[in-house]
């Protein structure tokens, strides 16, 4: 299992980006905002319970701030969010 | 045959310019995980740039991508992501001499066997951007069969002679034909630097006409509005088009008389002049210069 060792965060506020961070908790969750949160929201859920599988960790507070950012974006910010905060020191 | 007259430079870690690659009209785009991304955002830039590539439909828009240089901490993590997903060419900036290619090339065959391609899958751009890569710029060109171009890094060129980049470019002439020379002896293509002024399209235009003239393939864009100049930087004279079809068809008349010599304009034409005049015509009919637009 990977292990979150410090906050990470990843993206920009820019128009068809997103501010993706992500910290460690008791339990997975899933904080997703922005514009597109009634549309894309089921889609947004299943995507960070698949990447978070991917990268074997839980207990992972996710907070994504949608600025119209297609899906792929949003995976790649989480992967990079995952990846700072669990890289050794 | 491909037009290849512009290559749009897109920071890797920009989704919202990414996203839009297709609609700049440019001939090809390089997605830039080097220069345009900041030390901390290298990471970020990388799996972007991965995530594009895996996913995304440019249609049949050529992407290549500039990775960091071989002397970095990112050029394994980059050839490790990038290459698998098989982009037009891969940039690989600052070569000095040919080992900088082969050391490349055996890393990058590597992750092609691993990633179940054929070895040789991903061309490589050789970016000559120092004094020491522009004298060499043949032993780049040739080091190994997956380098398919040479381009010139005029930023850095600079910087290593120790000069400023003037209007008219003139310092550059060597350094130009020398890289197209070499290109040209290798069978290879050559793509030109960058405008960096995109307030001055006209600079950019007497430039791009300048590196026409002398050879090059294609010329590097820093800015969407730079892609039409460069592109009518490239278009032929349609004078000199119309006199090109006027000597084919004359060539052609006289082959079929069973005559050697032919005269076109009351000059005499030969087999090189012939072989110019076909060569004018396919780039006019590649430019979008066909039919009546010629005329």
């Amino acid at each position: 299992m990977g292990l979150i060792r410090r906050m990470g965060q990843a993206g920009t506020l820019e128009s068809a980006d997103c501010l993706v961070t992500v910290a460690g908790a008791e339990k997975d969750s899933l904080d997703y905002r922005g514009g597109n949160r009634k549309l894309f929201g089921e889609r947004t859920r299943k995507l960070v319970q698949e990447t978070l599988a991917r990268f074997q960790v839980s207990g992972v507070q996710v907070t994504i701030q949608d600025q119209g950012a297609l899906e792929l974006v949003i995976r790649a910010r989480l992967e990079t969010a995952l990846g700072r905060a669990m890289k050794e020191a | 045959m491909r037009a290849m007259r512009s290559m749009l430079y897109i920071p890797g870690n920009a989704p919202g310019m990414i996203q839009n690659a297709t609609v700049f009209g440019a001939d090809m785009v390089m997605i830039d995980l080097e220069d345009a991304v900041a030390l901390a955002e290298k990471d970020a830039a990388r799996d972007m740039t991965a995530a594009f590539l895996r996913s995304y439909d440019f249609g049949d828009l050529p992407v290549i991508v500039r990775i960091n240089a071989a002397d970095t901490p990112y050029f394994d993590a980059d050839l490790e992501a990038i290459v698998p997903l098989k982009p037009f060419a891969v940039r690989l900036p600052k070569c000095q001499d040919a080992q900088d290619v082969t050391k490349a090339d055996a890393r990058m065959s590597g992750i092609e066997k691993r990633s179940g391609l054929p070895a040789g899958t991903v061309p490589i751009h050789a970016m000559l951007e120092s004094a020491r890569g522009i004298e060499n710029a043949y032993a780049v060109a040739t080091a190994c069969p997956r380098v398919k171009a040479l381009t010139l890094g005029g930023q850095d060129l600079t910087a290593d002679l120790g000069i400023q980049k003037t209007r008219d470019g003139w310092e550059f002439f060597y350094a130009r034909s020398r890289v197209v020379m070499a290109a040209k002896a290798a069978g290879i293509d050559a793509f030109d630097t960058v405008w960096t002024d995109f307030n001055d399209p006209e600079g950019l235009f007497l430039e791009a006409k300048q590196i026409v003239e002398l050879g090059f393939t294609g010329k590097a864009a820093i800015h969407p509005s730079q892609v039409e100049v460069i592109h009518r930087a490239f278009r032929p004279d349609s004078r000199e088009v119309l006199k090109a079809e006027r000597i084919v068809a004359a060539a052609a008349e006289a082959e079929r008389q069973g005559r050697g010599v032919v005269a076109v304009d009351g000059k005499m034409v030969d087999g090189p002049i012939i072989a110019r005049a076909r060569h004018l015509i396919s780039l006019a009919c590649h430019y979008g210069m066909e039919g009546g637009e010629s005329r």
